[in-house]
């Protein structure tokens, strides 16, 4: 499992890909502490709450190419005939994944360090906010890494991946609008981005972080189920 | 090394693979040989545990593929028909990726440089893989079969796509890896397997109907030992003294391709050696032999006459891949003589 999140992790940085990433992910972090911070807000929860929106639109970049171009290229041949499992295969790709993911919110902490300088800031509320961005961020990732396997263009994986995650992002609103109670509360079980409201009114809140841990588990399992269906079919 | 039985693959109704069965004994080079779309990829990749199969077994090393997949992996080193590669990475890179992906024992560096000097590409290890010829991505190919010296080294039609000198080179290395592994070697390209390989499996429709030594093919396809000859002198004499050798079945005329000349297909009797009576019987009668030529079939023509008897239901060698046992007793005495 190392030796494929070193390589996935690598390769993101070996095209622009990566660095375009994160630079889409440091400009709206920086631009919205600057306004928070010019507001005379120490809140950086804020500026991970307004990143979700980014998040959405960015994350499927990250996940499209994760199998996808493997199948393309062949190369899951050298990878599915050596000495490791399916499940190593797929957690070392999401591993990767989430670590390129992670990496583009440390700057929060920077802005964290420059806010605590000036003011005493309750650095409990970050962590919480961090770990419920992350956990938001590893159902995605698990996600999109699904449906990019089932896919041999990164291309679709992308778009298909941006299509469930806007599906993912709004399907309560919808359902609100539809004004059926049913359908309002299975799109509350499904639309899990509402989840991150939670870590804003609760200290870790226990539901919702079992909850997003399962969503990335199963998508996770579903991507290992994916692989190997293929060599079986 | 390797045991196969029983294998099977289907893909929906077509069924790709039908109930092969074969062992391949240590130390041996074996070719895998059929047409475009016989089944040969299908099987290696079953054999490498890449695709499942439907029905059957693959142990290598006694290690079932499906149920001990690691130990077995460990065991085996492959080439498949594209090299799996990732052209953002340099060789070096890739090569020691796939080093900790095959979580292998052996020192690092001098591991990998000495796979790099033994497939020669020592002088493009630094460079990506991306900017490579077809050739040296091949080889790149080659080499990380060859990471953590594998026992069993499965090729899949290593030299498609190259160019002679290129082909030459692979097949070189082919047999210099022979030395120290068991082999597999597939291709359609029948010099390139007859020129490595010590046994050849034919494979056509997703069944074996052949396994054999090249040599030993050819004899018993062309078990009747016919002779063309050509002899100096009137067609009606001469296949009148033909005929009246002793152990002649039959002699047809092929006419005549040189001015004062008649060509003739001798047929023996089952177990006769005519040559030799042939040629004393046309000197007693002072005919002058320019030509005697044994009909032995060529790899070329068994291939094709295989294949055409396979495709109308005749598989000629379907009971006999047994006497193979005997022939690879001698070949692996041979080999440890020679080691």
């Amino acid at each position: 499992m190392s030796a494929i999140f070193k390589r996935e992790f690598k390769s993101y940085f070996c095209s622009p890909l990566g660095y375009v990433f994160l630079t889409i992910f440091f400009f709206f972090e920086g631009m919205f502490f600057t306004t928070i911070f010019s507001a005379g807000s120490p809140d950086i929860s804020y500026v991970i709450a307004a990143m979700t929106t980014v998040i959405i639109f960015v994350t499927p970049v990250l996940t499209m190419r994760l199998l996808s171009e493997d199948r393309k290229q062949k190369v899951d041949q050298a990878l599915l005939t050596a000495p490791v499992t399916v499940t190593g295969i797929i957690m070392g790709k999401f591993f990767a994944a989430f670590s390129v993911f992670a990496l583009a919110f440390s700057p929060t902490l920077i802005f964290q360090i420059i806010v605590a300088s000036k003011v005493s800031v309750n650095w409990l509320v970050y962590i919480n906010i961090v770990v419920g961005i992350m956990l938001i961020g590893a159902a995605l990732i698990a996600m999109g890494m699904f449906i990019s396997s089932l896919t041999e263009s990164p291309v679709i994986s992308c778009i298909l991946t941006l299509v469930a995650f806007l599906v993912i992002m709004m399907i309560s609103s919808i359902a609100e609008m539809t004004g059926i109670k049913s359908l309002t509360e299975i799109a509350g079980y499904i639309g899990f981005m509402d989840r991150f409201q939670n870590f804003y009114e609760s200290v870790f809140p226990v539901s919702d972080v079992i909850y997003l841990l399962s969503i990335a588990g199963v998508f996770c399992f579903l991507s290992v189920r994916a692989v190997e269906k293929r060599r079986w079919s | 090394m390797i045991e196969v039985s029983s294998l099977s693959k289907k893909y929906g109704n077509h069924l790709a693979v039908d109930d092969v069965s074969f062992t391949i004994n240590k130390g041996e080079i074996v070719g895998f040989l059929g047409p475009n779309g016989a089944g040969k990829s299908t099987i290696m990749n079953i054999m490498t545990g890449y695709l499942s199969m439907s029905a059957g077994s693959v142990s290598i090393d006694g290690f079932d593929i499906v149920e001990q997949p690691e130990f077995a992996k460990k065991r085996v080193g492959y080439l498949p028909e594209l090299p799996p590669l990732y052209t953002d990475m340099t060789v070096r890179e890739y090569l020691y990726f796939m080093y900790d992906l095959k979580k292998v024992k052996f020192p690092k560096k001098p591991h990998i440089e000495e796979i790099a000097r033994l497939v020669k590409i020592e002088n493009v290890i630094d460079r990506l893989i991306k900017n490579l010829s077809k050739g040296y991505r091949q080889r790149v190919g080659i080499a990380q079969a060859l990471i953590g010296n594998p026992d069993l080294l499965i090729l899949d039609e290593p030299t498609v796509g190259l160019d002679p000198k290129q082909i030459i080179e692979i097949r070189n290395l082919i047999a210099r890896l022979g030395k120290n592994h068991t082999v597999i070697v597939s291709s359609h390209i029948l010099s390139e397997i007859q020129e490595v390989c010590k046994r050849i499996i034919i494979v056509n429709k997703g069944k074996i109907i052949a396994d054999d030594t090249p040599d030993n093919l050819s004899r018993r396809l062309s078990s009747d030992h016919s002779l063309n000859v050509r002899v100096a002198g009137n067609e009606e004499d001469v296949q009148k003294i033909l005929s009246s050798v002793a152990g002649v079945k039959r002699v047809s005329s092929l006419g005549s391709k040189e001015d004062g000349t008649c060509d003739f297909s001798v047929e023996p009797k089952v177990g006769c050696d005519i040559r030799r009576g042939v040629s004393e019987r046309l000197a007693e009668r002072k005919k002058v032999l320019l030509n005697l030529q044994s009909n032995e079939m060529t790899l070329e023509q068994i291939f094709l006459r295989l294949t055409d008897d396979a495709d109308n239901g005749k598989f000629l060698f379907e009971k006999e891949t047994e006497n193979y046992e005997d022939h690879n007793e001698e070949a692996l005495k041979e080999k440890e003589e020679n080691e």
